[in-house]
């Protein structure tokens, strides 16, 4: 490395990109908003010029269950935020997380996957994905060792949320990508919780990114929307382990993706196999409030991280929290780890036990007012729930216990409010929770 | 494919067909520090289209063996055999950037042997920036990022890629980060500063030629395309607005179009 200093890259910036990425006005009419394409399909020039889109010897769009201009707009964007070479925008989180899966592994393979997850991303990984021949190891994301022991001959990859729902433990994502480089299988991170505002995971070694773009992207609470983000860096033609990205594939008159198309050939498989085949396609208009959201992205997180740091010192001092687990508190097992992969802010999630178990969770849940009660986070809007009677109910006792929820977990997605309403918001939560504790005691 | 060059394995794309020596040949040669991917929205076409494409990564690049090849001139020789080594008599070629001045150099050096010549993005000489060049023969990832500032246009900047769902820029760091930057870029970037035949190479060209440049390239720009042009005997020149010098990619559509009618007209497949 040299140490010369002068020149400096002119490339736009984060908030820049954020706004501007993926988008030329003077191609679109003068638009100066990204137009919304509500179309199915587009026309071609002539027959040659259609055979040749078909073949991927040109660029451009056939029917909008593989591609959309309002969608490649959002898919440019993240991928630029992201540092990635390339996206693929998908109908949800979940089938960003299924479409990435099944571009990387077939029938007979293996996957090493940390067990603090979405509730939802567990079962599919535990219960559906072994219906398609692919079955997951699961692993604590503390126990970085863990994950190299649990790599077997036919392991395709390692996957896990950066910042574990709900529990918020970290993975230490540069240690267990060298894992998984050492083994010649790419890192999968979903970041949902972090946005590319706060991480970005291909920065610290992750292959692929994984978006629930409805969280804190869209930031809206609006719309349903995911995306997969390739890091580019992964050398599928390493080994022998991934002969769909390396020999020729006959969907597509023998093309071999990682030999044509390199550090964009995961994206251009699974759009031309995944979305193909599976269609898990995102609708023009969703990816239009999308992009309205990401216009504000580093305003929003900002706030969300500001707020969520005021709830933190709020809830460790009351008397109705008996523990409060957030990356931004000093004895937070992770505090360390956290401070060098999120420097810009923590994060706005907060998982904390209320006194008295269940009965005043369920009692806290109840009582609010201004937080909303659902199942989603990332809103723009204060959201709360109890894990273990709504997202991760469908697990038993075990497996709750290896997910690290407890019955007395409130997880709080902190909202942009005023942060004088969200405290006193609680408070009436907390008063109507000691309630029927006094009500037992007596 | 992978063959034989020089004791050396070669990589080529052949555009997603079997290599057909019943096909006339195109060649396409990459520019400093980048590898055959750089065309595959123009090379699948050709292969599906009567001809067998040969998108090389050159010695030392991308998927092939040996080092980078020191010269412009040992380049151009490096071409011809292996138009030798496929075993075809001739060939059309297709130059980018530094590819330019590569094939210019081999069509003056084997006039009988070349059919047909597009530039895209070419100069007579590409003298490299001091700092750009310290950066690139010191490994430094800078070297690549001001390259892929310098070398996008408004759709490398801004968006809007060909292929939905591609970011230029980032695609193309990537692209020049498959081996060692000091190794190829390094190598590359001054081969081209230290090429002085460009001129007089292409006074000697007899052959249809086709030169394509862009109105936002930085790094060959359109005075210094149009100054080589000149000097080569009927040669063709097709400008693109608001591109900038990674046309193939940024501007693949229109790109592919004029060499199609171009290749097609004066070197057609059987």
């Amino acid at each position: 490395m040299s140490d010369k200093k002068g020149m400096d890259p002119k490339t736009y910036k984060f908030d820049t990109l954020s706004l501007h990425a993926g988008y030329q006005p003077h191609k679109n009419a003068g638009s100066r908003q990204v137009p919304i394409y509500q179309t199915t399909s587009y026309l071609f020039d002539d027959v040659d010029h259609a055979a040749a889109l078909f073949n991927l010897e040109r660029g451009g769009h056939i029917y909008s269950r593989i591609s959309n201009p309002t969608v490649a707009v959002l898919e440019e964007r993240v991928a630029s935020l992201e540092g990635g070479t390339a996206a693929l925008a998908t109908s949800s989180g979940m089938s960003a997380i299924f479409l990435a899966v099944m571009t990387l592994c077939e029938a007979g393979d293996h996957l090493v996957v940390s067990s603090q997850l979405y509730g939802g991303t567990v079962n599919l990984f535990r219960l559906t994905l072994p219906k398609f021949g692919i079955k997951t190891t699961f692993v604590k994301p503390r126990d970085t060792e863990g994950f190299k022991k649990a790599i077997q001959k036919n392991t395709k990859g390692i996957f896990g949320e950066l910042v574990g729902n709900p529990g918020n433990e970290i993975m230490n994502m540069p240690e267990i990508a060298k894992i998984a480089h050492d083994a010649g299988i790419p890192l999968m991170v979903d970041a949902t919780y972090q946005t590319p505002y706060l991480c970005k995971p291909i920065d610290h070694g992750a292959d692929i990114v994984v978006h629930s773009l409805t969280k804190w992207m869209a930031g809206h609470g609006s719309s349903m929307a995911g995306i997969i983000v390739e890091g580019g860096k992964f050398d599928w033609m390493q080994n022998d382990k991934f002969p769909t990205m390396t020999q020729p594939y006959e969907g597509y008159h023998g093309l071999s993706f990682a030999e044509e198309f390199g550090p964009t050939a995961f994206t251009m498989k699974a759009r031309a196999e995944g979305m193909r085949d599976f269609g898990p396609c995102l609708s023009p208009q969703n990816a239009w409030n999308v992009l309205q959201g990401i216009e504000t992205l580093s305003v929003r997180m900002k706030k969300h991280c500001e707020n969520a740091e005021k709830m933190v010192e709020y809830l460790l001092g009351h008397e109705s929290v008996a523990w409060v687990s957030h990356p931004s508190v000093p004895d937070h097992p992770d505090h360390d780890l956290a401070s060098k992969l999120l420097p810009n802010g923590k994060g706005s999630m907060i998982a904390f036990g209320i006194k008295g178990g269940k009965a005043a969770g369920e009692a806290f849940i109840n009582n609010v007012k201004l937080a909303s009660h659902l199942a989603n986070v990332g809103d723009t809007r204060t959201l709360v729930i109890h894990p273990a009677s709504a997202t991760h109910s469908q697990m038993d006792e075990a497996t709750l216990k290896f997910a690290g929820l407890s019955h007395d977990m409130i997880r709080l997605s902190v909202g942009i409010e005023d942060i004088d309403d969200i405290k006193n918001d609680f408070e009436n939560g907390f008063r109507a929770a000691r309630k029927p504790r006094l009500v037992s005691n007596q | 494919m992978k063959f034989q060059v020089n004791n050396n394995e070669v990589y080529a794309s052949t555009g997603g067909r079997p290599f057909d020596k019943n096909k006339p040949l195109i060649i396409f040669v990459h520019g400093s520090g980048l590898t055959h991917m750089t065309w595959v929205l123009q090379t699948r076409y050709f292969a599906f289209h009567g001809y067998s494409v040969l998108a090389l990564d050159m010695p030392g690049h991308g998927l092939s063996g040996g080092e980078s090849l020191k010269s412009i001139e040992d380049m151009a020789d490096w071409v011809s055999d292996v138009i030798d080594a496929v075993g075809y008599k001739e060939a059309s070629l297709v130059g980018h950037s530094q590819g330019c001045l590569v094939t210019v150099e081999c069509t003056a050096r084997n006039p009988d042997k070349i059919k047909t010549l597009s530039l895209m993005g070419g100069a007579g000489a590409i003298p490299m920036n001091p700092e750009l060049l310290f950066l690139a023969e010191n490994n430094d990832p800078k070297a690549v990022e001001l390259m892929m500032d310098w070398a996008h246009g408004p759709a490398g900047h801004f968006g809007g890629h060909p292929v939905p769902g591609l970011y230029h820029i980032n695609t193309g760091s990537m692209l020049a980060k498959t081996r060692t930057i000091k190794n190829t870029l390094g190598v590359d970037f001054r081969a081209c500063d230290n090429y002085k035949n460009g001129f007089e190479a292409a006074k000697q060209i007899k052959i249809p030629t086709l030169s394509i440049l862009a109105t936002d390239d930085k790094m060959c720009p359109v005075k210094e395309g149009k100054k080589l042009a000149n000097l080569i005997e009927g040669s063709q020149i097709d400008i693109i607005d608001n591109c900038g010098h990674m046309m193939l990619l940024e501007e693949a559509d229109r790109v592919l179009n004029v060499l199609k009618k171009f290749i097609t007209t004066n070197y057609p497949a059987n």
